[in-house]
């Protein structure tokens, strides 16, 4: 028998239908990938496994675990399972920890609530699930409350939380989603010892096919509700008999059509030469000297016309802090940023406003870059501001609809509310707002990796499209190579505020010099290479 | 999976309806309706005239006559409480629109600007929180001499420091986002950003916070009212006409009890429409409900 097996499970919410007939098994000590995009129902089926659903949600058809009926059983049944024989990893380790409770009661709360264990065995429990997880006690004591932990580490806390009572099936909903690629490696690598270790049964819910492929013996490709295909991970993915598990691949590796780059004019657009920022933190002591942390440290760069450019590098590096101090969002500490041949540091809104009239940003976040209140029309023609002397309103709305029209949308969208759109819709809004000054440099913060692969892959086409189209120059900041080296002809990497290395994309990715460079290409999931290495174990 | 954070169309085009259903909103909203009504019908026509003292019908109970009965003059409590309200909420409005007014743009201004200029009108802000806002407001009245204006000045000032809060802690929390750093990258100055990204986006949370300090004005005013400070007679007032009973609580109760009674509606309904409209204005609220 095996360890989960889900027949025929549909699952309504209201009246809308979610899941249409999955069927799922897994064996202990299984890895099984669910693949989909955003809207597949990959993270409901996991949460009906829990039980877990919304209150208007109702499911039928059998979902058995270890031989109990899930479906049927009552809530006491469920609360001894959840937590006990079924852990869950979710995707933010940010909200998936109570910021008030140390992580050495948030891990012994588990272990005392199923076990009946005294205080004393929990927390000595705790003490060994938490050091397993590489958060040893020496350097991470049970009284560390959440906040004093990273991002990697806090996940390593849910996932020791998951794992404390080494539970039969572990479900693990986007577990490195959030995280950088290396603390992803880290991550996948520690589930998957875990996973070993014990014989877990795991059921890794993903969006990237590349980690799947690394982490799942079997794999299940899910599109709106419903299982499209399921099998063994390497075959599934190299033959990709099923045309929307081609789709899904080709999406993964896609590279847009690029001419390659002119060789690079004399004059730089944008020469950035020593820049360094330094946040002021707290003081040790009220009479204390004041403390510093050095965000970027002595940066320099220039950035030809028309040049594609990626800027490297893991979660904290400095990357965004630079590209702000770019942008003049922020003012550096020392050094200075030439762009066009002006010099941007130390001027007022008004002397910059020529200079910011040819330089736009798009950022990660296609829901959080909109003012939710306002209507496309005023959120595009947003940087018309800069324009002297103002267009008319007819003129303004020419503008906006052209600019729509640039990114592949339609004029008559002007009229409509942000929410009215989907994430690639906003995505390619946001590209409208960047290039209706027509301006010569776009600063892309992280463009792409809030969207799905499929979408992902025609935002990059629109933005190979429009640098070939109006000759914009691209600063790509980013940390999935697969982008970098899709849409970029150099590369920086950045590590720690510096620059590390510098050179043509492919070369650095293929030959990397610098640790910081080699950690950046061993971490990145490369769907290729994962299924090669898979076929060869086979 | 990413989820949908941003709210849905149905939800935006729905929160009228929303409101209608919250039960708390709707309470509050009837009950002050209900006293705002009677505070402009009592313009144009109370059952008696205020004024009018007959002692001949002094300290009447009950009665299809005198509604709520009639005070040691003989004047009419009905009509009183009528006129009373058009005092109390014309200060409390007024304080609250002092508050406003002010706290709101310092508080922009404070989280627009940050550093230097923050950390000092914070600290002042505390410096006038740190004062008891009724003894201080006493002070006040007793320096510039009692009446309602100089009440509406001392209740409004307490409130600058109330909205500079609210309005910071709401900017600030707006300022790093990234449509209104777009809306910077765009050479929108700080003045415009507030006012187009930020004022519309903290409006719900200053909406809400004035419905309380509105009932909180209310109390205020009475609390003045009653030691003398507010309105002067023979301008009925809520607080006065409390004063005025105390003495005779024994003999004729109803003197206390309908006023009184007056402030506790206009207060909870006013309480009551705050906390409907934080659960139908706010979407994280109304998502975890």
């Amino acid at each position: 028998m095996s360890l989960l097996e889900i027949e025929n499970l549909e699952l309504a919410i209201g009246d809308t239908p979610i899941l249409r007939d999955i069927d799922l098994t897994l064996e202990t000590g299984e890895v099984m990938g669910l693949v989909g995009e955003s809207g597949s129902g990959k993270s409901m089926t996991a949460l009906t496994v829990m039980r877990l659903l919304p209150h208007a949600a109702r499911a039928s058809g059998r979902v058995i675990f270890d031989g109990i009926d899930i479906l049927a059983a009552p809530e006491d049944a469920m609360n001894s399972l959840r937590g006990d024989d079924i852990g869950m990893v979710f995707q933010e380790p940010m909200t998936a920890l109570n910021p008030v409770k140390t992580i050495g009661e948030q891990v012994a709360e588990g272990i005392r609530w199923h076990t009946g264990a005294n205080r004393a065995d929990a927390e000595a429990r705790a003490r060994a699930i938490l050091d397993r997880v590489g958060l040893p006690e020496k350097q991470f004591p049970l009284t560390r409350y959440p906040h004093e932990l990273s991002g990697g580490q806090r996940q390593r806390v849910v996932i020791a939380i998951a794992c404390a009572l080494k539970p039969k099936l572990l479900i693990a909903d986007e577990p490195t989603t959030a995280l950088d690629v290396v603390l992803q490696a880290q991550i996948l690598e520690l589930l998957r010892d875990l996973v070993r270790e014990d014989r877990m049964g795991l059921l890794l819910i993903s969006h990237d096919l590349a980690v799947v492929t690394d982490m799942a013996d079997r794999v299940t490709i899910m599109r709106h509700g419903e299982v499209m295909e399921a099998g063994e991970t390497a075959r599934t993915l190299s033959e990709q008999k099923h045309p929307y598990t081609r789709q899904l691949a080709a999406a993964s590796v896609h590279v847009p059509e690029r001419r390659v780059q002119a060789e690079t004019e004399a004059e730089p657009l944008l020469q950035v030469t020593d820049v360094v920022k330094d946040y002021s933190i707290r003081r040790a002591s009220l009479f204390g000297p004041p403390r510093h942390f050095r965000a970027v440290d002595g940066v320099s760069f220039s950035l030809a016309k028309g040049q594609s450019k990626a800027l490297v590098g893991r979660s904290g590096c400095g990357k965004s802090t630079l590209a702000r101090m770019i942008l003049a969002l922020d003012r550096p500490t020392e050094g200075s940023i030439l762009f066009d041949g002006t010099e941007l540091t130390g001027k007022t809104e008004t002397e910059l406003k020529p200079s910011r009239r040819n330089m736009q940003v798009v950022f990660q976040d296609p829901y959080g870059s909109f003012n939710p209140r306002h209507k496309v029309e005023r959120l595009v023609a947003e940087p018309l501001h800069l324009i002297d002397p103002q267009p008319t309103s007819a003129e303004r709305r020419e503008r906006v609809a052209q600019a729509l029209v640039d990114v592949g949308m339609s004029p008559a969208d002007m009229d409509k509310y942000p929410h009215e759109f989907s994430g690639g819709q906003r995505q390619r809004l946001s590209i409208a707002r960047a290039v209706i000054t027509r301006p010569r440099l776009i600063v892309a913060d992280e463009p792409v990796s809030a969207l799905d692969v499929s979408i992902r892959a025609q935002i990059l086409d629109l933005f190979a499209d429009l640098n070939q189209r109006l000759g914009v120059a691209y600063l790509f900041i980013t940390h999935d190579l697969t982008v970098a080296r899709a849409i970029t002809d150099h590369v920086l990497v950045m590590h720690e505020g510096r620059i590390v290395e510098e050179g043509e994309t492919d070369q650095v990715f293929d030959h990397p010099q610098s640790n910081a460079a080699r950690a950046l290409v061993d971490a990145a999931p490369d769907l290729e290479r994962a299924i090669s290495r898979r076929l060869a174990n086979a | 999976m990413s989820v949908e954070t941003a709210p849905s169309e149905k939800e935006q085009e729905h929160w009228l309806r929303l409101a209608l259903n919250n039960r708390s909103f709707l309470t509050g909203l009837v009950i002050t309706a209900l006293i705002a009504a009677m505070a402009l019908i009592s313009f144009v026509w109370t059952p008696y005239d205020v004024t009018d003292l007959v002692v001949a019908n002094r300290m009447k109970t009950m009665s299809s006559e005198h509604l709520f009965g009639t005070d040691h003059f003989g004047r009419d409590i009905f009509s009183m409480i009528m006129v009373g309200a058009r005092n109390s909420i014309a200060v409390a409005i007024v304080a609250v629109g002092v508050g406003m007014g002010i706290g709101v743009p310092l508080g922009c201004w404070a989280a627009a600007r940050g550093g230097f200029i923050d950390e000092t009108l914070m600290r002042f802000n505390d410096l006038i929180f740190a004062f008891p806002a009724l003894l201080s407001a006493v002070m006040i009245t007793a320096i510039f001499g009692p009446g309602a204006i100089n009440a509406i000045i001392a209740i409004g000032i307490f409130n600058v420091p109330v909205f500079a809060r609210v309005a910071r802690a709401g900017a600030l929390a707006l300022w790093p986002r990234e449509y209104v750093l777009a809306a910077r990258a765009a050479g929108k100055g700080k003045a415009l950003i507030t006012l187009e990204h930020i004022l519309p986006n903290i409006a719900s949370m200053l909406l809400v916070q004035g419905t309380i300090q509105f009932a909180l004005g209310i109390l205020a005013e009475a609390g003045l009212s009653y030691l003398g400070l507010g309105a002067q007679p023979p301008m009925p007032s809520w607080g006065r006409m409390l004063f005025d009973a105390q003495t005779r609580m024994m003999v004729a109760p109803h003197l206390a009890i309908f006023p009184g009674l007056a402030i506790v509606i206009t207060v909870l309904g006013l309480n009551l429409l705050g906390d409907g409209l934080r659960d139908v204005l706010d979407p994280r609220l109304r998502r975890e409900r």
